[in-house]
């Protein structure tokens, strides 16, 4: 075998075992889904029966719902691995760190991105909204803002998880770092609800992109060093 | 032959304390080091570091003759290690675990059934979460047994386990091909099946010598003696 | 006397001179009056507190590259004072706002996302002070700064990229001529003051990281054990 497919092998390996492991504990993803319902639920409570205002930001409040459920889906992917040693038990497989990252970091976008389509349909009731624009395009945004979270999301999560009785810092470091990313989202996702008279919903997602293309190497050689120390 | 693992100098600090100093130590090719030593005298630190999963702070390190800062990956190809914790997933059951690990190790087709019966886990379905601490140590050492490393390090593989699991456990370890590291508490058991013990005291190395003399320096070190 | 001592009185007194002329020798501003001196105080702070992050994160590369303690003194060292200048700048930001806009803060993209760098940097502070063990509090807060310094470019170009209440970069091109020499003097005082304040915090900071590891303090070699039965 290649070094090259030997890598893919342990990424797709990685990524299968987490995906498996969610699988198994498949009502923790059901307390997710309802985590960000909740969320929604209070933004709606927050703004009040005023339509216009929901309508007009239901981007904005889909992006933060599902902001908040990753510190928790986050943090718990990364707990499985240090609570049992099994992170240890990688390294010494051996598996170089930045496949680790790639499988768990790919599992997590998964995750994130399935949440996120589960909790459109809520969205679209709560704000009275319809997709005003493609529907595909709105899956790629959703998919883009997914990885976009997951990528520095597992980093951190990483670095926090070893660091005893911090549980605030994962979004403490997470949230302002993700803040341009989230804008992105939020504008592109609210054109396709809203409608894009101004055609700038190609500009936000290629800033989408951008962020992924930028966050996602950066990130991975990054792990290598704190999981190596 | 170089020796397999060569350290020299070697300490570890963890804040403001120092969790072994001074430690000058070589195990030669196939040799079976017994370490032993108070809870807290830095066995486990030190088999982690030999494992290339804690730099030390200070000194040298030689694993195969390589540097584990610059060849860590071919180091870890060589290496086994019996941790603490079990290095497996709670929320999987013991075949989901092996079989997994059986992919990642890159080990061909993993014979699960097989493993799992010599350690003796075989009827078991459940998620590992719910396993004693006894059936958690059998299955870190089928985990162990899924691959032939040349180096193998055991952290107090007899812990937890009654009689029968220390003996059967005793077996396995005195099969296992290469060299072998050992922490444990159970002095005269493991180093029944050791050739040299190290007697480790506040983070040093404060005996040498042979197996044999296991249990009379393990009783001078209790009684304040030499 | 240190080189950042020096530094340090070299900066304040080209704030001194900077700041006194702009208060007193430069015109005022067309459109804003006198309110707009704050612009000698604020425009530096703003520029020398992205050099300063800048600093950080050549720092943090250089902490992974070289895994020496000089190089992870400079990182706090330069997050700290970066802290400070941009808790100013966002103070001095809403004293500008308050009669210029007529709020104290308003939800404009520059000012949001300086304020998000500040906790950004923050959080990074908080975290490094939670970490005891000194090989891994390197490579955490060397990690931490050089993902949060992507944030940086981001607030520089935030007036460009989103529709923005605050205005353009300034720059030779956009001020006028006799507001050019006070706001040099005081960027490069701001710069030299800076400076000053990250060697002194170095110092502190790499006196005690030294103390930490001190090969001094290693505990002394034990006494080995003799046991009985073994020959001498």
């Amino acid at each position: 075998m290649s070094p090259l497919t030997q890598s893919a092998h342990q990424v797709l390996s990685i990524l299968k075992k987490d995906l498996l492991i969610e699988w198994r504990a498949r009502t923790r993803v059901l307390s997710l889904l309802c985590f960000t319902a909740i969320i929604l639920l209070l933004f709606s409570f927050a703004v009040g029966p005023d339509t216009a205002t929901l309508r007009r930001h239901c981007g904005g409040y889909l992006w933060l719902s599902l902001l908040f459920c990753s510190t928790a889906m986050l943090s718990r992917s990364l707990r499985i691995e240090e609570e049992s040693g099994a992170m240890d038990s990688l390294l010494l497989a051996p598996i170089s760190p930045i496949w680790i990252f790639l499988g768990k970091a790919t599992a997590n976008a998964i995750e994130l991105f399935i949440i996120g389509l589960m909790t459109l349909p809520i969205c679209f009731a709560l704000c009275d909204v319809a997709i005003a624009d493609s529907a595909w395009r709105l899956l790629v945004i959703i998919a883009l803002g997914s990885a976009g979270l997951a990528a520095p999301g597992t980093l951190f999560a990483t670095i926090t998880e070893r660091i005893q009785g911090q549980v605030l810092l994962m979004p403490l470091l997470l949230f302002p770092l993700v803040v341009p990313m989230l804008l992105a989202a939020v504008k592109s996702t609210s054109l396709i609800l809203t409608g894009d008279l101004m055609d700038e919903g190609g500009d936000w997602l290629t800033l989408l992109v951008f962020f992924n293309a930028m966050y996602w190497p950066l990130c991975g050689v990054l792990f290598e060093r704190v999981v190596e120390v | 032959m170089s020796p397999i693992v060569q350290a020299r100098g070697l300490c570890r600090r963890f804040g403001q304390r120092w969790a072994y100093a001074h430690i000058d130590l070589e195990v030669a090719e196939g040799e079976r080091v017994l370490l032993i030593g108070a809870n807290g005298s830095g066995k486990t630190t030190l088999l982690r570091s030999i494992a290339t999963l804690l730099q030390p702070s200070l000194g040298q390190l030689s694993l195969f003759g390589m540097d584990p800062k610059t060849h860590c990956i071919d180091i870890r190809q060589k290496i086994g290690l019996l941790s603490h914790m079990t290095g497996l997933y709670e929320d999987l059951s013991a075949a989901d675990n092996l079989t997994v690990f059986g992919r990642l190790t890159g080990s061909g087709r993993v014979d699960v059934r097989e493993v799992l019966e010599r350690v003796g886990l075989i009827d078991r379905r459940d998620p590992i979460g719910g396993y004693s601490a006894g059936m958690r140590r059998r299955l870190s050492l089928a985990h162990l047994l899924l691959r032939t490393p040349q180096l193998t390090l055991l952290d107090e593989p007899f812990a937890s386990l009654d009689p029968e699991g220390v003996a059967a456990v005793g077996k396995i370890i005195s099969q296992m091909p290469g060299t072998v590291i050992m922490a444990s508490h159970q002095v005269q058991q493991a180093a029944a099946i050791s050739n040299r013990t190290v007697l480790m005291e506040s983070g040093q190395i404060r005996w040498m010598g042979p197996a044999t003399n296991a249990w009379s320096a393990w009783r001078s070190s209790q009684v304040g003696e030499g | 006397m240190k080189w950042f001592h020096i530094s340090a009185v070299m900066g304040v007194s080209l704030l001194c001179i900077g700041h006194g002329l702009g208060l007193f020798v430069a015109p005022p501003e067309a459109m804003m009056g006198d309110v707009g001196r704050i612009l000698y105080v604020h425009v530096p702070t703003a520029w020398v507190a992205l050099v300063v992050y800048l600093i950080s994160f050549g720092a943090a590369v250089g902490s992974l590259w070289f895994g020496r303690l000089t190089w992870d003194a400079t990182v706090r060292a330069s997050v700290e004072v970066g802290v400070v200048l941009t808790a100013l700048l966002v103070f001095q930001g809403s004293v500008w706002a308050r009669p210029t806009w007529g709020v104290w803060w308003a939800w404009d993209p520059r000012l949001t996302t300086t304020a998000i760098m500040m906790i950004t940097y923050v959080a990074i502070l908080i975290m490094r002070n939670a970490i005891q063990d000194s090989p891994r509090r390197l490579v955490i807060t060397a990690v931490a700064t050089i993902v949060a310094f992507v944030d940086v470019p981001i607030v520089y170009f935030s007036v460009k990229w989103w529709k923005s209440l605050h205005q353009d970069h300034s720059s030779p091109d956009t001020v006028s001529d006799p507001m050019i020499l006070p706001l040099r003097l005081a960027a490069i005082g701001m710069l030299l003051l800076a400076l000053g304040l990250i060697g002194a915090r170095r110092k502190t900071e790499l006196d005690r990281l030294n103390q930490e590891v001190d090969p001094a303090s290693l505990p002394e070699p034990i006494e080995a054990l003799s046991v009985p039965g073994e020959s001498e």
